[in-house]
């Protein structure tokens, strides 16, 4: 697949997937979409890059390794659920704040953190997967 | 969406409206310990040697979690915890009476067992591939599966302790592994699509999967397929239990991997099979068990000759382990089918002796192999004499697996006996009494063998020797037997909470009331 | 439309047992996938099936639309999908590995943690 078309459109089309995958994430909020779907993109918007530049790229790219992305999801995930041990809620009920950031009300919300962190879990581990994969194939 | 310019609803009709007390925090953190310990094991994975002491600290503090909740819920009774804060049946409830409690704490401390032994068993290139991330979220997949009120949930924990017990069981790739894994893999994915298949039809048949909500309803139900729907639960656990004729994963796979995974897996696993037939059966659907109950009866006795002439017939110790983790199994069905007070609480003390003694057993037989040198009875001989106070250990360890005094094998056993006896099946009491007998020459043929006789002139075929005084391999065997002892000569207190357990199970009446306290709307 | 559905989900469980019945791995490996779509499809069914309005609770709304579709179903299938799909993932791996290291997909012929001649224990010392 090393084709200068393709090579040439790989980042252009890596970046895009990634931008779609994190509107994809947020828009679950309120709207179909969320976390694993939005994680699915990205994950595959790495296997792009990989096909064309190769896995190395991607593992300098991606700077952390996957799994460790992945277990970072997984903890924020986890955490999300125990911020509710402050307000005296039981365990994964959602806690809100709405701080004012220039005069614009932005709500944040437990269940958005538990989000990232499923992206963050199916990007990390659905991308080790990939690379594993591919790396076999090379060698 | 919530803004605070909304108008302001009522929150009481949907929301469980008092705040949790600290107790009822410890129904759900073990299982979310485990998962952040695990996530946070995963980021560190390249430096291992922070894994063994926090893994083997937070399974500590496990140990001390379960405690504090097994207290908990034995003076106060069934503690419930829902999820997200909306009212039962619709968030997703956690809850925990004295059965789950007591078989989450004494998992906790087999799995701290094997925790510490596989700080000597297993080496830096299988902690490199995480071995202890995969323990973390395996004692997730455990403590949640003994601690939730959800069906579903329960079905997603099975699916967590499933995927880390395929990390686990492949830990180091080797061509035996690669085998077993593939038949453990397939079969027991099968058992747990049973269980997904059983839940559809659960669903559809009551329209909720709060455990407690269905207990509720099931009695004023007319006209459903009960009957089918029980016969696919009893299938579906019997799978993961390893009953007989459906427990051929269990040999194919158990002697592969590391010796302190098959000591977890022998411990935990299967008993996981066992909890939820028993919370399914004996709770939901008690009317549906005394109907099944001759088969379950059948198969318990199959089950259990069967697997102790299977160990008969095994030369590999780490096979004949196997066998003999189907042969409890077997008992423990034997009080599924009993279904009295006495046969229930039977069958929850064997399980507990079960797990410690199977994860001890393992263990014991890894380091006889380490020491002598060979996996089999054939190659083995000579640990009497290289290692004396070794050799005493575990023949308090097989004696108790034996079911023979004065240890935790022998009351479990006298229970089921006597209650088998007392409903008139004369048939199940021999069963369990030909089983211990069968299983007492093959245990007792492992000492002669393997530790009596002067060893045998062979090449190796095991790694060879710890050194004599190797704490994180002999602590836990000293620690598992002492307790094993413990429970044998002082029974009265775990055959006091084996009872209540077992009453909870039949008057689910206090577990429905805990759930639904809080005025939700059945 | 149940009772179509069940029809469906019928031909599916079928199929899925027939390919899991087969000696060969990788029949094995499409037979639990299907097997996982006929699960799915019978959680979907058991929630009862309706048309056309999703469970979405509108913009400025506090609750859905009559007639709208049962959402849990529909939780519990993504779970389930999720499941299914990253056993099938690593099942397929272990699959592929498992050719390679004991070069058969038969699994009569897979017996090396198993192997037919295993001896006997010692009768005496």
């Amino acid at each position: 697949m090393n084709t200068l078309i393709f090579r040439s459109v790989a980042p252009f089309l890596t970046a895009l997937m990634i931008m779609f995958s994190i509107f994809v994430l947020l828009r679950g909020h309120n709207e179909p979409g969320g976390g694993f779907i939005g994680g699915l993109i990205a994950a595959s918007a790495f296997a792009i890059y990989g096909i064309a530049y190769g896995v190395a790229a991607v593992r300098r790219a991606l700077w952390f390794h996957p799994m460790s992305i992945a277990g970072s999801g997984l903890l924020l995930a986890a955490l999300s659920g125990f911020v509710s041990i402050l307000a005296g809620v039981p365990f994964m009920t959602g806690i809100w704040i709405y701080p004012r950031l220039f005069g614009v009300e932005i709500p944040l919300a437990t269940v958005m953190s538990f989000d990232i962190g499923v992206y963050l879990v199916v990007v990390g581990a659905i991308t080790s997967i990939a690379l594993a994969l591919e790396e076999k194939e090379r060698d | 969406m919530a803004t605070p310019s909304s108008t302001p609803v009522d929150l009481s009709a949907a929301f469980v409206m008092a705040a949790p007390t600290a107790g009822d925090w410890l129904v759900i953190l073990p299982p979310a310990l485990m998962i952040t310990v695990g996530a946070v094991l995963v980021m560190v994975r390249h430096r291992i040697r922070l894994h063994a002491p926090i893994a083997i600290a937070s399974l500590g503090f496990l140990v001390f979690l379960d405690m504090l909740l097994l207290w908990k819920v034995a003076v106060e009774g069934p503690v419930t915890m829902t999820m997200g804060r909306w009212l039962p049946p619709f968030g997703i409830s956690f809850t925990v009476d004295v059965f789950g409690a007591l078989l989450a704490l004494v998992s906790a401390i087999a799995a701290l067992a094997a925790g510490i032994a596989a700080a000597s068993d297993v080496n830096d290139s299988g902690r490199r591939y995480g071995f202890y991330p995969f323990l973390m979220l395996l004692m997730a997949g455990v403590s949640g599966a003994f601690l939730t009120g959800d069906i579903f949930n329960l079905y997603v924990w099975f699916e967590v302790l499933l995927i880390s017990s395929f990390g686990l069981l492949i830990l180091g790739s080797e061509r035996q592994q690669i085998d077993g894994a593939l038949k453990y893999g397939i079969l027991n994915l099968l058992g747990t699509t049973f269980f997904l298949i059983a839940v559809a039809y659960l669903y559809a048949i009551f329209g909720t999967l709060n455990m407690a909500d269905i207990a509720m309803r099931v009695g004023s139900l007319q006209g459903a397929p009960l009957m089918t729907l029980s016969a696919l639960f009893v299938l579906a656990f019997a799978m993961k239990a390893a009953a007989f004729p459906v427990n051929f994963w269990l040999p194919a796979s158990y002697h592969t991997p590391r010796i302190t995974v098959s000591a977890l897996f022998g411990g935990l696993l299967t008993k996981v099979g066992i909890y939820a037939l028993m919370r399914v059966m004996i709770m939901l659907f008690p009317l549906q068990r005394e109907e099944l109950s001759l088969v379950i009866g059948i198969v318990a006795v199959l089950t259990m000759v069967l697997s102790a002439i299977g160990m008969l017939a095994q030369n590999d110790l780490r096979r004949l382990v196997g066998y003999a983790v189907i042969a409890g199994i077997g008992n423990m069905l034997a009080g599924v089918a009993i279904g009295s007070l006495a046969g229930v609480s039977g069958a929850i003390f064997y399980a507990l002796h079960s797990i410690i003694a199977m994860t001890a057993l393992y263990l014991v037989v890894g380091r006889a192999a380490a020491i002598s040198g060979s996996w089999t009875l054939e190659g083995g001989g000579g640990i009497y004499r290289l290692a004396p106070g070794f050799a005493f250990l575990s023949l308090a360890m097989l004696l108790a697996v034996a079911g023979l005094p004065p240890f935790s094998g022998l009351w479990p056993k006298i229970m089921l006996v006597k209650a088998s006896l007392d409903i008139g099946a004369w048939w199940l009491a021999a069963g369990i009494l030909v089983s211990g007998f069968l299983s007492t020459i093959a245990l007792g043929r492992v000492f002669l063998f393997a530790y009596w006789r002067p060893q045998a002139a062979q090449t190796p075929d095991a790694p060879y020797g710890p050194s004599a005084m190797d704490w994180p391999s002999l602590g836990p065997i000293i620690g598992l037997t002492l307790l094993v002892t413990a429970f044998g000569l002082f029974p009265e207190g775990v055959i006091r909470l084996s009872e209540t357990a077992a009453a909870g199970l039949l008057d689910p009446s206090r577990y429905i009331g805990s759930v639904f306290a809080t005025g939700g709307a059945p | 439309m149940e009772a179509v559905f069940s029809v469906l989900v019928a031909a599916f469980f079928s199929a899925a047992i027939y390919l899991i019945l087969s000696k060969h791995s990788v029949r094995m490996l499409l037979g639990i996938a299907i097997l996982g779509n006929a699960v799915n499809l019978l959680i979907f069914t058991g929630g009862r099936l309706t048309r056309e309005v999703p469970p979405i609770i509108g913009a400025g709304l506090d609750s859905l639309p009559a007639g709208a579709a049962n959402p849990l179903p529909q939780a519990l299938i993504l779970t389930a999908i999720v499941i299914s799909f990253s056993f099938f993932a690593f099942l397929l791996t272990l699959t592929y590995r498992a050719y390679q290291e004991l070069g058969t997909d038969n699994t009569d012929e897979m017996r090396l943690a198993e192997p037919k001649d295993d001896p006997m224990p010692p009768l005496g010392y």
